[in-house]
């Protein structure tokens, strides 16, 4: 297996860039957070790498085939944001297709979901509320058993304890049957620990691909009076800033400089990975 | 076992503080079986090599072992050897400190160790 890779992609909806010349890799077996404002582009990527929609220029390989080679995406499957499925198709239908589709698909597993969830087999696809839609297709992404899983907004309209639930079964799907997951949420702050790599788009483009934990180690806050603040930041990569009244806290990359921050009376501290993301995403 | 993480330090390290805490504590005695990763992973929503990784540290410091087929154990001695460790950074993260604010507030060493006595008869 050698991943998930997108070769050089550009893709344009009329004058609008929605991808400009992206390149990344999905490695086998990882858990990847998928994180953009609305717009960036995370929706075209997905549907680029499941060839549901085409670029206009580049390639997406799977496992070192084309994605437009026949049976290319018999190892990976894709949890849309919308619902594809015949409204008046019944929960126990979908997942008996899945099974024709996806051979491998675990029937006792999604059957056991769908009572975890407290989620009807015998009910209609119109008839599911936000939350019971997404939970309906995140039980079939985790009971295919593809190589690649790729969740669009999975825990959209789900309340708390269903989330907590979905991160607790996916985790415990990922160890028991090791496979890539990429993730794409608005969600950060409870994603942010069951990631391992993360990847941010930024209008079409990729702005970060790394490991969470470097990321998160490579920034921090130092905050205290303006003036001192701007002292400390000269020759620094102060990349956003707050101003409240005198105070000001700043967002720097690098390695905090402790002695100098006690020197001038200042105090660091880390942000977590959905405040960084609102500072290296904001305009 | 309960944990609790904070943005400060990279969640790997605080699981192996954390562990450590809990084999001090007596919580898990030597030659006795720990949590595993999965469980780790599953129960407070980490990526499973986030999990490892703190393990890991503890593995290399010979403080708990991998029995095959099993899990992780606590190695025979691991309490004692903890026990000095933690004293060792008890000087670094708390004494030496403790003695830099003196300096900066221009207390004596006699009125520190008096101010420790007075800590002590309190």
């Amino acid at each position: 297996m050698n991943g998930i890779q997108v070769k050089n992609c550009t893709k344009n909806y009329g004058d609008v860039r929605a991808l400009n010349d992206v390149s990344l890799l999905f490695e086998p077996g990882k858990i990847y957070g998928l994180l953009g404002r609305n717009g960036a582009g995370k929706t075209t990527l997905l549907n680029l790498i499941t060839n549901r929609i085409f670029a206009d220029s580049g390639e997406v390989m799977v496992d070192g085939r084309s994605n437009k080679a026949d049976n290319a995406l018999r190892n990976l499957y894709m949890m849309s944001e919308k619902n594809y499925y015949p409204e008046n198709m019944k929960i126990r239908d979908v997942f008996r297709w899945s099974k024709e589709f996806y051979p491998a698909f675990d029937m006792d597993y999604a059957n056991s979901l769908a009572d975890q969830f407290g989620l009807k087999t015998d009910k209609r696809i119109k008839a599911l509320s936000t939350g019971y839609a997404s939970i309906a297709k995140i039980i079939v992404a985790l009971s295919v058993n593809a190589d690649y899983v790729l969740l669009d907004e999975p825990v959209l309209g789900l309340d708390a304890n269903h989330r907590e639930m979905f991160y607790r079964l996916l985790l415990e799907n990922y160890s028991e049957r090791p496979k890539t997951f990429v993730i794409s949420t608005h969600l950060i702050e409870e994603a942010a620990n069951v990631i391992e790599d993360i990847v941010i788009i930024k209008n079409g483009q990729i702005l970060r691909s790394q490991p969470c934990e470097q990321l998160l180690y490579e920034a921090y806050t130092v905050s205290g009076l303006a003036t001192a603040v701007d002292e400390y930041g000269k020759n620094k990569h102060v990349f956003s800033e707050d101003i409240v009244g005198g105070l000001k806290s700043a967002y720097i990359m690098g390695t905090p400089d402790a002695e100098e921050a006690r020197h001038k009376g200042l105090e660091l501290s880390k942000p977590d990975l959905q405040k960084l993301f609102i500072r290296l995403t904001n305009e | 076992m309960f944990m609790e993480f904070n943005n400060d330090t990279p969640i790997f390290m605080q699981i192996a503080d954390q562990i450590e805490d809990a084999i001090l504590a007596g919580l898990f005695p030597e030659e006795t079986q720990i949590p595993s990763t999965t469980e780790i992973s599953v129960n407070y929503k980490l990526n499973p090599a986030t999990a490892l990784k703190g393990m890991n540290l503890l593995v290399d410091q010979g403080i708990i072992y991998k029995k095959r087929g099993l899990g992780m154990f606590v190695a025979e001695g691991a309490a004692a050897r903890l026990k000095e460790k933690r004293k060792s950074q008890y000087f670094d993260n708390y004494v030496k400190r403790s003695i830099d604010e003196a300096k900066r507030l221009k207390i004596t060493q006699n009125e520190l160790i008096e101010m420790i006595q007075r800590g002590y008869e309190e």
